[in-house]
């Protein structure tokens, strides 16, 4: 056996292009020392990242770091989709951020290069075929937001954001690794398929059940869930907004595939099942009452996000009571999960896109009576805004949002659990009380008249791209399910 | 692709392209014509849509749903949504009242732009609005017809926030969450029916085949459920009265028009036909539910103090008698509530524009400052008699026959239950009866409020125009209740038979 193995690095090339692009973002500020270009270097490895991702998810799965049967690195059809949708977000975030680097105190070349090894991270979380490479994923790819969130200099908010955002993240990290530690001791395994082979064999190993927990929890402080929620609203509130937007699309989209990867592959469906399903329903339900108490724009989006957290959970929440069901049930729920994830963070990218959109550069988001008739002032943002907040209640014209609700629903009804359904129901009714009352705000009569001020291009052009995806996505939602089934 | 095809995406079609068209047309008067010109031609396409091989003659044992026309084909294959319509005697009738009263509400519009936003969006809604209740009649797919359930919710909520009265705000708000909840409980019922027999297909669906008598006895709550807060029926009506004061007069034509025949026509098609055994199992506490809602409909009338408020509490008792006869699940009874759906439509529509062109003119809905109408203005007071009297079920016009048919019915299935019901409901019809006595009594006669001495006795042209169709309507329909009924016997003969 030669102690040299044989990588496949076209399996490789997406996370190759990412972490590319951020040495050449780092290298274009040292070397050219022009914003515009360290920016076009970040954006256009962005868009390489995409097509190779693409370019390699076309074709068969391909694995690599091999031990046996069991792999470290396993690119199908979801990787390519989750490194695309990563690559496509960091693209548009880069979009956003704009005016907040042409307009002087954020350093440029730190910020894309943070940037871009979030997106890194990314990339390789949705391959990672065992434990220590998902943490690692998901470490880099939140990692550079600790800095990020903090980079509102000469803001209060911003340093305690970050500070606290970095705190929580930490400690979650450290009961992921713990509860992988556990499992490592208990089988001594650590690739996901393994694992799960392992713990589907041997039902009452020691421990099992609090090492299972320990990792379900610790990821579920990455996608916000309550009880594990409280540091999302405070920290998207006090950093820029276009990372506010990263925060709620991408890192949310980050801990949702890392607790997908070990749900599906690893962990016992009996045993993670119970605590999703309290997850979900505490998620949406809390997330939901809180926002209609919110004042300011960001926050509410924060809450919301919070909500939405619990939609996704939902269907992986079902599986406890579809664990002796046929592989379909199991297939649909995974399937739906991603799914309603990619509408979700398209929807919200528009969102945040309009927000950006709306607000003077630099600022934050500001309290929900700063946008009263900015759809009067701004009709075609306001329409982008109103489609994005309807699709996120779950209703048309935001058709995005109503086919992630039906995906949802019906997943969890092919899993059994009408009772887990009916809640989901009840609060899309509470959820589209507070998207009524931000979407009545932004036609209101509007109050003083505020100057009419151009957004500048990028953002246009982001806000413009993202919310044609989501028209289309709306009307061809087989588009985002073919893709997520794959 | 056959006409009836071509035709069925024309009725969606020209609505939704139209509903753009007004919005980027520069000029607000030249919008509002070119959305007219469109309701119009939706208008035509919904009347032509008749032209079809209606035969019941074909060989072998009948399908339940039989459409004239149909056009199927796939939309999104993972969530078992095909783009599936068709058109039959059951949802016609409801195509074209649905199409003839946007066509008078643009027009209206055109004339008189309620304050509080341009008449150009306003008439854009309007489109958007008929897209989606059409689309919600013609859908032969169950996740089409819920998709096409939400597509109004909004737009309406749109036009009663923006164009309403004082307290808009609320009373938009309280529209939209209590219907979303329930076409979110649709959702459920739709894919609990769904998930276990693998197709959304409503002509396959009817009878329910395939459905175990669990599943349908969840389906069947929860699409009752879901169409008894649009239709709405009591205890889950109190949206309804808040939104019909606060709406303009177009919002609330379409809103008792049509809007609330979504979940009649939802309860008949859907929950009767696809979960026939819950619908036998609940048929009692329906028919209760129904009368409880005419009784406590009409008292509440007796009490009410506000003209648009008092409409909109009718609407509560006269749904009542349409579910009634949906509860009696006989061919008598949901041919009554057909004709019922229908006559409701046109005759509290005219009801609608009635009232709004009083309050426009006097300035107050408050029947205490209303009163000698028919001093100042007796062309208007004329009308509002006819209206009321069509409304209480004179026969002869439009109301009778869903209102005595439905009582029929009742006493037609037998047994003390049944029997107490049509009593009672028949009871309820003579409180109808009183209420819009005392509301012509109130407005019409007596001396002239100073609200009511402004008035200058001339009707608009524009108004005239609105109305006169409701009007003949009303009389032909009353006259020659064949109108409808021709259309649907074959459908609910079909549907009654799966239902034995």
């Amino acid at each position: 056996m030669s102690l040299v193995q044989s990588v496949d690095n076209v399996a490789l090339l997406p996370a190759y292009l990412a972490a590319g692009t951020a040495v050449l973002v780092l290298l274009a500020d040292l070397l050219l020392a022009r914003a515009g270009a360290t920016v076009a270097v970040a954006a256009v490895g962005a868009v390489a990242t995409v097509a190779g991702a693409v370019a390699v998810g076309a074709g068969e799965t391909r694995r690599t770091f091999c031990v046996g049967a069991d792999c470290s690195w396993v690119f199908d059809g979801r990787s390519a989709l989750v490194a695309a949708v990563f690559a496509l977000l960091t693209l548009g975030v880069l979009g956003l951020s704009g005016p907040l680097l042409g307009s002087g105190p954020t350093p440029v070349g730190e910020y894309c290069f943070l940037l871009a090894c979030s997106m890194t991270g990314g990339v390789v979380l949705g391959a990672a075929g065992d434990l220590i490479t998902l943490i690692v994923a998901l470490e880099t790819l939140t990692l550079p937001l600790y800095v990020l969130v903090g980079l509102r200099r000469g803001s209060l908010a911003s340093a305690e954001a970050a500070v606290t955002f970095f705190v929580v993240s930490v400690v979650a990290t450290t009961l992921t690794l713990l509860g992988a530690a556990l499992l490592y001791a208990v089988t001594g395994g650590l690739h996901l398929d393994r694992l799960g082979a392992l713990l589907a064999d041997a039902r009452d190993l020691p421990l099992t059940t609090a090492a299972v927990t320990l990792v379900v929890v610790g990821l579920a402080f990455k996608v916000a869930a309550v009880p594990f929620h409280a540091w999302a609203p405070a920290t998207y509130d006090g950093a820029p907004v276009p990372v506010a937007a990263y925060l709620s699309t991408a890192s949310k989209l980050g801990g949702v595939v890392a607790l997908l990867a070990v749900v599906q592959r690893a962990l016992p469906a009996d045993v993670t099942g119970p605590v999703l399903a309290a997850l979900a329903v505490l998620t949406m339900t809390v997330g939901n009452l809180v926002a209609l108490r919110q004042r300011r724009t960001v926050r509410l989006l924060a809450w919301s996000s919070v909500a939405q957290a619990g939609y996704i959970l939902a269907p992986l929440g079902a599986l406890a009571l579809a664990a002796g069901r046929t592989g379909d049930a199991r297939a649909t729920a995974f399937a739906a999960v991603v799914g309603y994830a990619v509408f979700f963070v398209t929807l919200e990218l528009v969102a945040f896109a309009a927000l950006v959109a709306l607000r003077p550069v630099g600022a934050d988001g500001g309290s929900v009576d700063d946008l009263r008739g900015a759809a009067r002032r701004h009709p075609w943002v306001g329409a982008a805004f109103a489609l994005a907040l309807t699709g996120l209640a779950g209703l048309p014209p935001g058709l995005a949002g109503l086919f992630a609700k039906v995906t949802v629903v019906r997943s969890v009804l092919d899993g059994g659990a009408g009772w887990l359904a009916l809640v989901v129901a009840v609060n899309a009714v509470v959820g589209l009380a507070y998207y009524l009352r931000l979407t009545a705000t932004l036609y209101a009569s509007p109050g003083p008249a505020a100057s009419v001020r151009q957004p500048a291009w990028t953002v246009t052009v982001t806000l413009a791209l993202a919310a044609a995806s989501t028209v289309v996505i709306g009307f061809a939602p087989q588009l985002v399910l073919d893709l997520a089934v794959r | 692709m056959s006409l009836g095809e071509f035709l069925l995406v024309a009725v969606l079609a020209t609505p939704a392209v139209g509903a753009v068209l007004v919005a980027v047309t520069p000029r607000d008067r030249a919008a509002r014509l070119v959305g007219t010109a469109v309701a119009g031609l939706t208008l035509v396409a919904a009347v032509l849509l008749v032209s079809g091989d209606r035969g019941w003659s074909a060989f072998g044992p009948a399908p339940a749903v039989l459409p004239w026309h149909r056009l199927d084909l796939p939309w999104v294959p993972g969530l078992d949504l095909r783009f599936h319509l068709g058109v039959d005697g059951l949802s016609w009738p409801l195509v074209v009242l649905t199409a003839l009263l946007t066509v008078l509400c643009c027009g209206y519009t055109v004339w008189r732009v309620p304050a509080g936003g341009t008449g150009r969006a306003l008439v854009a809604l309007l489109l958007v609005v008929e897209v989606g209740i059409l689309g919600t009649f013609l859908a032969l797919d169950l996740v089409l017809f819920f998709v096409f359930f939400e597509v109004v919710l909004l737009p309406m909520y749109a036009i009663i926030a923006g164009w309403g009265g004082e307290d808009r705000r609320r009373a938009a708000r309280k529209f939209a969450l209590y219907t979303l909840l329930g076409s979110v409980l649709l959702l459920v019922g739709v894919y609990v029916v769904v998930a276990e027999a693998g197709t959304a297909d409503v002509a396959a669906l009817t009878g329910g085949t395939g459905l175990s008598r669990g599943t349908q006895l969840a389906a069947f709550t929860l699409l009752a459920f879901a169409f008894a807060v649009k239709s709405p029926l009591w205890p889950l009506h109190s949206w309804l009265p808040d939104a019909h004061t606060q709406a303009p007069t177009v919002g609330s034509v379409i809103l008792a028009g049509v809007l609330l025949k979504m979940g009649t026509y939802g309860l008949v098609r859907m929950a009767v036909g696809v979960a026939p055994e819950g619908a036998r199992w609940a048929a009692p506490a329906l028919g209760v539910l129904a009368v409880a809602a005419i009784i406590v409909g009409s008292l509440v009338c007796l009490a009410q103090d506000d003209l648009k408020r008092l409409i909109a509490y009718s609407s509560v008792g006269h749904m009542g008698f349409v579910l009634l006869g949906v509860a009696t699940l006989t061919a008598t009874g949901i041919q009554a509530a057909l004709i019922g759906n229908i006559a409701h439509g046109v005759i509290t529509g005219l009801l609608f524009f009635l009232a709004g062109a009083i309050k426009d003119r006097t300035g107050t809905g408050a029947l205490a400052e209303l009163s000698g109408l028919r001093e100042t203005a007796p062309r208007l007071a004329g009308l509002l008699g006819f209206a009321a009297v069509a409304s209480l079920g004179l026969p002869g016009l439009a109301g009778f026959w869903g209102e005595a048919f439905a009582v029929v019915a009742a006493v037609g299935r037998g047994g003390g239950l049944w029997t107490t019901l049509a009593v009672l409901a028949a009871i309820g019809g003579a409180l109808t009866a009183a209420y819009f006595l005392r509301l012509l009594r109130q407005v019409t006669h007596g001396r002239p409020t100073p609200a009511v001495a402004r008035v200058a006795p001339g009707l608009a042209g524009a108004e005239l125009a609105a109305w006169t169709p409701l009007m003949l309507l009303a009389l032909a329909v009353g006259l020659v209740p064949a109108l409808v009924l021709g259309f649907a016997a074959g459908p609910v003969d079909a549907l009654v038979g799966v239902l034995r």
